[in-house]
């Protein structure tokens, strides 16, 4: 809906109105045309079933007086997936409800994917004229998500978790459609505490992570209390935007934090702190960032969502090849994105970096992309949620899980650019050598001996 | 006393101003250490950290050289996190301006109501007080979180800091203005409107035009930090994600160049004032 057809005689002249005149504007007017077409898509597609199941018209008739439009119509969906067959239809041919989309990020790595698809052209390709907009902080990012700024952000994992059971906000229902990143976080210690490796010795140190309801608090917590310190007691943990991250660790406001790349890197890069662990240490495969978008988004436009997932799906694949990967740390280093010294961004992406003690560490895996939002994942996540007091009493697990992490729009877009799909959206994991059962999360909560519960 | 000459405060200016830097460029300067790391490590690692220090603050020369370097360029657009140090500006402006207009249409009138009625400044006081102290960067969330527009909260949060100042002395210009001219209009038989116009607010206005000078120096102020929390555009964004970068010396910069707008926007105002004063 860029630009009129100059050859259209009804095209819209004036302010205000559209171009039939029967809508306030030329946007509610493209929205209802998209909808009579997707009506009349649908009712082809009805069509087309009864006239293959009733090839003569006295027949389907007769058959419709006598049970109702109502009981034929759930009878006929008993036996053909109707509602299927006009999904499939649609995908196909649906036009694009709006191609002028706004995006969230915040400047980390993580957000490789999204911002990526911009300079390297994945959201022209799928028709799309997206903007990418760097933000300060993840509660502002939720907020401009709230606010409708944004069609769709970079968000935590856990955020569009904790924004549809409402933890510290309002309940929405929010969904996240793909994982951005796995892996591609460390725990960074200031150089002064270069001989305090054991975790032990931590008692009384002062932590930065970049969210409450993020992979890095949970993570962290869970690293700090498998070595017997309490995260809430012994420790203190406070959330700190990741731009803000390094200039603390430098006026030695904070000992360390457990913060996503390019954060470790740049601390290293300018003699602050040292690398002291992975994340992937932790729990190898773990998600950290999340493509995350309303509910509201995803079913009211929804060949505008699929186009735009499948931009950031054909992206992540792009990501995933490790040979990519030093163009891509070209790509997104400059002002307009990340604003770092491209070495530092290659450092994280190749995964070949300097861990800020004199070694040179080559890690390919240090960061990876993989876009499966896991329920499992979900799951976990809300375990911890549990386990530390920000959700309490009943959680449905599963139920959120699976409303939230698409899976299902996941595995099949990701096959329609040509990624590789698990089977199935329940996996189990192990952090730190624990095994996870998905489907025992409450017993799970328990086994811990350190937990707010 | 001797009368000074008109050069001695400029010079002195220069001078200060000569001995500030040098004292500035001498204690930054660093000479770089023998690398102590093997060089392919170093390659991955900053120039300071290689020598096993941390990165240091920027001399002036190096200031100078990327003031030089925006001043240059200032209205360049490389795509909508990264443009001009100008355009930022002007978008800051823009929003300072905005949100002070609205704020001085509505502290204005009320200001004038507030000081002609004794009765409504003493029923409104209580909220006057408890509001007036209120950091403006505190309504953020909230306006972000009604408002539902980044945009329109920044200039809430302007016009909701510039309100109280402007507010406050103009209740105060018009209720100080002195008896006898009131009384005057009043046996001139002028009426109520023609003697508010005529007669008390050419009488309040230098104070109103204080008024309004604190809450543009103010407004300059919070718009730096809001903008900081909110980005997107701005100077304070550009502060931000310079920040985020840990350029000292775009930062150093950038406040030079706050210091210098918030000067001009100070100096129209006083200019402005200059104009409605008297003599009694």
């Amino acid at each position: 809906m860029s630009l009129p057809n100059p050859f259209d005689p009804d095209v819209k002249l004036h302010r205000g109105g559209c171009s039939c005149g029967h809508h306030r504007n030329q946007a509610e007017h493209d929205q209802a045309h998209a909808q009579d077409q997707r009506q009349q898509q649908d009712r082809l597609v009805e069509g087309a079933v009864m006239r293959a199941l009733f090839p003569r018209d006295a027949e389907r008739r007769r058959f419709l007086k006598t049970v109702g439009a109502g009981t034929a119509l759930a009878a006929i969906s008993s036996i053909f997936p109707l509602g299927l067959a006009k999904e499939v239809f649609a995908e196909t041919n649906g036009p694009l409800e709006k191609t002028k989309l706004s995006v969230g990020f915040i400047p980390i790595t993580c957000a490789t994917p999204i911002i990526m698809a911009h300079p390297l052209g994945y959201y022209s390709k799928y028709g799309l004229d997206v903007e990418v907009v760097k933000t300060a902080g993840w509660a502002v990012v939720r907020d401009k998500s709230l606010a409708k700024e944004y069609d769709a952000a970079h968000m935590l994992s856990p955020m569009p978790l904790a924004i549809t059971i409402g933890a510290g906000s309002n309940p929405i229902p929010w969904t996240m459609p793909a994982v951005e990143n796995i892996n591609g976080q460390a725990i960074t210690l200031a150089m002064k505490h270069k001989d305090k490796r054991d975790p032990a010795d931590w008692k009384g140190f002062k932590f930065a992570v970049p969210f409450d309801y993020s992979m890095h608090n949970y993570l962290l917590r869970y690293y700090l209390a498998e070595h017997g310190l309490d995260p809430d007691r012994d420790v203190q943990i406070r959330a700190v935007p990741p731009p803000e991250m390094v200039a603390n660790l430098r006026a030695d406001n904070i000992d360390g934090f457990l913060a996503p790349d390019p954060v470790n890197q740049r601390a290293v890069y300018d003699g602050v702190g040292f690398i002291h662990l992975l994340s992937k240490e932790i729990w190898d495969g773990h998600p950290c960032c999340a493509f995350a978008a309303s509910r509201e988004f995803v079913t009211g436009m929804p060949n505008t969502y699929q186009a735009l997932l499948k931009a950031i799906l054909d992206a992540t694949a792009y990501a995933r090849k490790p040979e990519n990967r030093k163009e891509i740390a070209a790509a997104i280093a400059p002002a307009n994105y990340l604003n770092q010294p491209v070495t530092v961004v290659e450092q994280v992406l190749t995964g070949t970096f300097a861990d800020g003690l004199g070694n040179i560490v080559r890690d390919p895996d240090r960061i990876d992309f993989d876009p499966f939002p896991y329920e499992s994942f979900a799951i976990w996540i809300l375990t911890q949620m549990k386990r530390w007091g920000q959700i309490e009493g009943d959680v449905d697990y599963s139920k959120v899980a699976s409303e939230v992490f698409l899976a299902t729009d996941a595995a099949r877009l990701m096959k329609e650019v040509g990624m590789d799909t698990p089977t199935d959206p329940v996996m189990a994991f192990s952090v730190m050598g624990k095994p996870f059962d998905p489907s025992k999360p409450e017993a799970y909560v328990e086994s811990f001996p350190i937990r707010r519960t | 006393m001797k009368p000074t000459s008109f050069w001695a405060a400029p010079i002195l200016s220069v001078l200060f101003f000569g001995l500030f830097v040098g004292i500035w460029h001498f204690s930054t300067q660093q000479t770089l250490g023998e690398v102590t790391v093997d060089p392919e490590y170093a390659a991955l690692i900053g120039a300071q950290a290689a020598t096993g220090g941390q990165s240091a603050m920027p001399g002036p020369l190096d200031v100078g050289a990327k003031l030089w370097e925006h001043i240059r360029d200032p209205f360049y657009d490389r795509g909508t996190n990264d443009k001009g140090i100008g355009t930022q500006l002007i978008y800051s402006i823009g929003r300072v301006l905005i949100g002070f207009a609205l704020a001085a249409l509505v502290a204005i009138p009320l200001g004038f109501v507030i000081g002609m009625s004794p009765l409504i400044y003493k029923a409104l006081d209580p909220f006057i007080q408890v509001l007036k102290p209120i950091s403006p960067l505190a309504w953020m969330p909230l306006a972000l979180y009604t408002i539902k527009d980044s945009n329109i909260s920044a200039v809430f949060v302007i016009f909701i800091c510039s309100l109280w100042p402007m507010l406050v002395n103009t209740a105060f210009g018009v209720a100080s203005v002195r008896k006898d001219w009131l009384n005057v209009a009043r046996t001139l038989e002028v009426s109520s409107l023609r003697t508010a116009f005529q007669v008390i607010l050419p009488a309040a206005a230098p104070t109103i035009m204080t008024g309004m000078r604190i809450s543009v120096g103010i407004a300059w102020l919070v718009i730096v930090a809001a903008e900081m929390l909110v980005g997107g555009t701005g100077i304070g964004y550009f502060v931000w994600n310079e920040w985020n970068n840990l350029s000292i010396t775009n930062i150093i910069s950038a406040i030079l160049l706050i210091g210098l707008v918030g000067m001009m926007l100070d100096t129209m105002l006083a200019q402005l004032a200059r104009a409605v004063t008297y003599k009694e």
